[in-house]
């Protein structure tokens, strides 16, 4: 077994170059490298964990923005509903007091005009009387050959008429 | 070749050879040749520095080695932050280097590049001298942080919360040879993984090549089999080279937190 047979002539080269050795890896990689490596992962692993939280922040505002726009979109629609309904009343409200305009001024023609043919009806009625008096006078004067007069014949028809 | 050789030695892969400056001495004398044990070693470092560097774009979107890289360094962190916690972080980076250089190590001593003439692959994990020193640079991390932290009271870990008085010095007894036991079964763990693997590839290696060479017959018999088991086996030692590195990390992992939480 070389292992124990050399160990008289070779302990101590192999325990220098082996300190040697590991000594240099251990200072070069080991502290050299190492933490440089391990810093890499570390910056990689916060920008991720950064990222992510700013992901993360970014959808909450975006989503308290919608929520903002949602409610004040709900606002103005409540807003325009009710001015709609306000100029709808306000509307109904002139329409009606037009509509009772017209009637007033439709119901005052009618009665003007009912009067003037009320006027125009006994105007005729007075025509009628004196030409139905005057008609009674000749009638008269022709059958009987006197004169009457014509109040009188104008009384006469008026009796007639309001009888017949 | 079978013939003309005989027998392959199965722990011949484990011998240390110098490749240059065999007399190279520290100043009290010791000996640092430069041998195939160091080689793979300078390989392991080298190629975990590369796999590293490769990940090192820093690209917000990672690419496919990037994403390896940090795929690995986010598999110890999660190690650690699941058995040490918050404060078992300021450890990625032993735990990490530890990792790599045990899981680097013991799959380039699979890597075949005996294949190639004149060269050998070496698998330095499989000596206790290297598992020994890494298992007690670990041990040491332990202690350092446990008394820098704790101050005498990190030896309130060998009495376990809950404690009956009267059990105190047999349950402390224990649990102290139970911790100083900790490098050994750390540093012996992975040496025998290893080496056990590595010792089976050649054994059933030896089986192969006499078999064929012993004719057509031993050959079908013996032959065939063991090559088919050296496939088979060859899967479960990457599987294994895997799996003790992990282990090695993740009891590390384990004893830190005793020490970074002591009960």
């Amino acid at each position: 077994m070389p292992q124990i047979d050399q160990i008289a002539d070779t302990l101590s080269s192999q325990v220098f170059w082996l300190l040697v050795f590991f000594g240099l890896t251990f200072l070069v990689v080991g502290l050299g490298m190492v933490p440089k490596i391990m810093g890499t992962v570390d910056l990689r692993d916060q920008q991720i964990a950064g990222d992510l939280a700013a992901a993360q922040a970014a959808r909450d505002a975006a989503n308290s923005e919608e929520e903002a726009w949602r409610k004040r979109e709900n606002e103005n629609r409540a807003a325009a509903q009710a001015l709609i309904a306000e100029a709808k009343a306000k509307a109904a409200k002139a329409n009606e007091a037009k509509l009772d305009k017209a009637q007033a001024k439709l119901d005052k023609r009618l009665a003007e005009a009912e009067a003037a043919i009320d006027a125009a009806r006994s105007s005729a009625m007075a025509e009628i009387e004196g030409v139905a008096a005057d008609a009674a006078r000749e009638i008269v004067a022709r059958i009987a050959g006197t004169d009457v007069e014509p109040a009188a014949a104008e009384a006469a028809v008026k009796e007639v008429m309001a009888h017949g | 070749m079978a013939a003309e050789e005989g027998k392959v030695d199965p722990m011949k892969q484990f011998t240390i050879e110098p490749l240059m400056g065999s007399d190279w001495q520290l100043a009290d004398g010791y000996n640092i040749a430069f041998t195939n044990s160091a080689l793979w070693m300078a390989i392991t470092a080298v190629l975990v520095w590369v796999f590293v560097a490769g990940g090192m774009k820093r690209e917000l979107v990672p690419g496919r080695w990037q994403m390896a890289v940090e795929t690995m360094t986010g598999f110890i962190d999660d190690l650690l932050e699941a058995n040490v916690g918050k404060a078992g972080r300021k450890y990625v980076p032993y735990i990490f280097t530890l990792f790599m250089f045990i899981l680097f190590g013991n799959l380039l001593g699979l890597v075949p590049v005996g294949l190639v003439p004149g060269v050998h692959a070496f698998t330095f994990t499989s000596h206790f001298t290297v598992t020994g020193v890494l298992a007690i640079l670990s041990f040491s991390i332990v202690l350092i942080v446990g008394f820098a932290k704790h101050g005498l009271h990190f030896f309130s870990l060998f009495w376990p919360s809950g404690t009956p008085v009267f059990l105190a010095l047999p349950i402390s007894l224990i649990e102290f040879v139970s911790f100083m036991v900790r490098p050994f079964s750390l540093a012996l763990r992975l040496f025998v993984a290893m080496m056990a693997g590595h010792v089976l590839l050649k054994v059933l290696a030896s089986f192969v090549i006499a078999g064929g060479g012993a004719g057509l017959g031993l050959g079908a018999l013996v032959g065939l089999p063991s090559f088919i088991l050296m496939v088979a086996i060859s899967a479960l030692e990457i599987l294994v080279a895997g799996i003790q590195a992990y282990v090695f990390a993740l009891l590390t992992s384990l004893y830190i937190n005793d020490a970074e939480n002591l009960h």
